[in-house]
């Protein structure tokens, strides 16, 4: 009895060595940070100092700013445009990899679009501004045949480039990962039932990968929303998203509680789109038999 | 038929497009580092290696890559030791509370890192953390602490569950056990995980930019020298970046798909 006591709590002792490490260190540091960020936006700056404080002047100055209501909805719809664009560019690539390429074809790709997410964004970032300026290489070969120079930074369209840079190579591979696992047999039946090509892909293929596609644009999305780099660099800051008002907070000022304020409603909204597309995603399909 | 492999062609040129666009940017970035032209331009200036011998000669880059090398070395083995115990719970255990143990771990990458920057600036500075490069590496491991464990996870998931009870019912403790059974097991995915969180924590820029305050990383050093003005010499760092990163993440993959050295098919557990 004694010697299985000790064993007993020899064997505890074991659980919780290797089970506490990450939470505690998950609390401390990160679930920690994210509180005192809901903590902080209640405090006030006194003289350029954060003090301890609580007030909602915070929520009410950034809720009643109009730039801010402005840049919101802005911020919105530059992600939900490069969630679209990134979801119609991306399909034709995913299509393709799960029908079309051959396994060898496959496992490069898909390793070629894993690879850019472990290397610099701020490089890729600035290597499209090389690209893209008025005197860059685009418009130096556009000029060689009479065009040009079409102005291709500080726009919509050079933040639609770096947003792309970043989301499309995980938007091809979470479409295709849910494109690969549709049911051939479901294909060949619509084949056989002289279903057409196209008519195939927008009645069988597309509705059967649905949660995976949606997936993939959710992803996009909030992506784009708390991109940094390319609306600062690419679209030079003008219009700001809202993670140039809240670096600007944060940076030119000591505005922290502010930026907590802004920090606070993009994972809110973050949120709210994950929840609302996981309930699109996945709801509609158990109504069906 | 003739048709279909049109069809079939059209898709795999497409398929490329998609990645010279991935990859263009990585290219430009190789190409005009070694112009000699200031401003990037067609037609090419001619080949010269100033700018990384500008990018070498400067105090700054060399103490914000000598940080860089710190973070990324501490904060590997710390996010690795702890990943690999996270994921041998999981692996071992179910118990109440199990979902939001996984959340806890899995949530950090997908939240902006802008947003986790300026939280983890708000704590650090306030429990007077921040501002030094141990915050940065705090900071890196609760980010990429998932990677490790989602790596070392995924090779326990191939492991015969029967082999540590055999070790047990033989009268090897638990912890002698993890040590002479689990481990070596684990080893690829070990080091592995290693070099993933290496290269997570190499071009990480907006938590460090946050929270290290003078202790610049090199990725730091990057959004500043991209802040200020056209600068050739951040085709040469980005270009010593990107082959850093990817040696660590291909590193990665050839480890993690490597089987132990000397085991045949019968003594493959």
């Amino acid at each position: 009895m004694n010697q299985t006591d000790r064993a007993n709590r020899r064997s505890s002792l074991f659980a919780w060595a290797l089970a506490l490490p990450m939470p505690i260190w998950q609390t401390l540091f990160f679930v920690a940070a994210l509180l005192f960020l809901v903590v902080m936006s209640f405090w006030s700056v006194q003289n350029f100092r954060v003090t301890p404080d609580f007030t909602f002047d915070n929520w009410i100055k950034i809720y009643s700013a109009g730039y801010f209501r402005v840049t919101y909805v802005r911020t919105v719809l530059y992600a939900l445009l490069a969630a679209t664009l990134a979801s119609l560019i991306a399909f034709p690539c995913a299509y393709g990899l799960a029908f079309k390429a051959s396994p060898l074809m496959r496992r490069i790709v898909v390793a070629s679009l894993i690879m850019p997410y472990f290397t610099s964004y701020l490089v890729r970032a600035n290597s499209w501004k090389i690209l893209l300026t008025d005197q860059g290489v685009i418009n130096s070969v556009l000029g060689t045949v009479g065009l040009g120079p079409l102005p291709m930074t500080s726009n919509l369209f050079a933040v639609m480039i770096g947003y792309l840079t970043l989301i499309l190579p995980i938007v091809i591979l979470l479409q295709y990962f849910s494109l690969a696992n549709v049911d051939r047999r479901l294909i060949e039946a619509a084949h056989n039932l002289r279903c057409g090509r196209v008519r195939t892909v927008f009645q069988v293929i597309i509705p059967s990968a649905r949660t995976g596609l949606i997936l993939a644009a959710t992803f996009a999305f909030i992506l784009s929303f708390g991109d940094f780099v390319s609306p600062s660099f690419l679209g030079n800051n003008k219009p700001p998203t809202l993670t140039v008002l809240m670096v600007d907070a944060v940076k030119s000022g000591s505005q922290w509680p502010r930026a907590a304020v802004v920090a606070l409603t993009m994972v809110a909204t973050l949120l709210l789109v994950a929840f609302l597309a996981m309930n699109f995603a996945y709801g509609e399909k158990r109504k069906r038999p | 038929m003739k048709a279909d492999r049109i069809i079939s062609l059209a898709f795999k040129a497409y398929i490329w497009l998609a990645l010279l666009f991935v990859f263009a940017p990585i290219l430009t970035s190789f190409v005009f580092s070694f112009d000699a032209n200031k401003f990037a331009a067609i037609p090419w200036g001619g080949f010269s290696t100033k700018w990384y011998a500008e990018a070498f000669a400067d105090p700054e880059i060399a103490k914000s890559l000598r940080n860089t090398v710190i973070v990324a070395l501490s904060s590997s083995i710390l996010a690795t030791l702890i990943g690999f115990t996270a994921a041998y719970t999981d692996y071992r255990y179910d118990f109440f509370g199990k979902r939001v143990y996984l959340a806890l771990a899995f949530i950090p990458p997908t939240i902006p890192v802008i947003i986790l920057g300026v939280a983890m600036l708000v704590l650090l500075g306030r429990i007077g953390l921040s501002g030094q490069l141990h915050s940065v590496i705090i900071a890196h491991v609760v980010y990429s602490l998932p990677f490790a464990m989602a790596l070392i996870r995924l090779r326990l998931s191939q492991m015969n569950k029967d082999l540590e009870a055999a070790a047990w019912n033989l009268g090897a403790s638990q912890w002698r056990a993890l040590k002479e059974i689990i481990i070596p097991f684990c080893l690829p995915a070990i080091f592995s995980a290693l070099f993933l969180t290496k290269a997570v924590s190499f071009d990480e820029y907006a938590i460090a930019w946050f929270v290290s305050g003078f202790n610049e990383t090199l990725p730091v050093r990057i959004l500043i020298l991209l802040q200020r003005e056209v600068s050739p010499k951040v085709n040469a760092i980005g270009s010593l970046v990107f082959i850093v990163s990817m040696t660590l993440v291909m590193l990665a993959q050839i480890v993690f798909l490597m089987r132990e050295p000397g085991s045949g098919k019968g003594k493959r557990i």
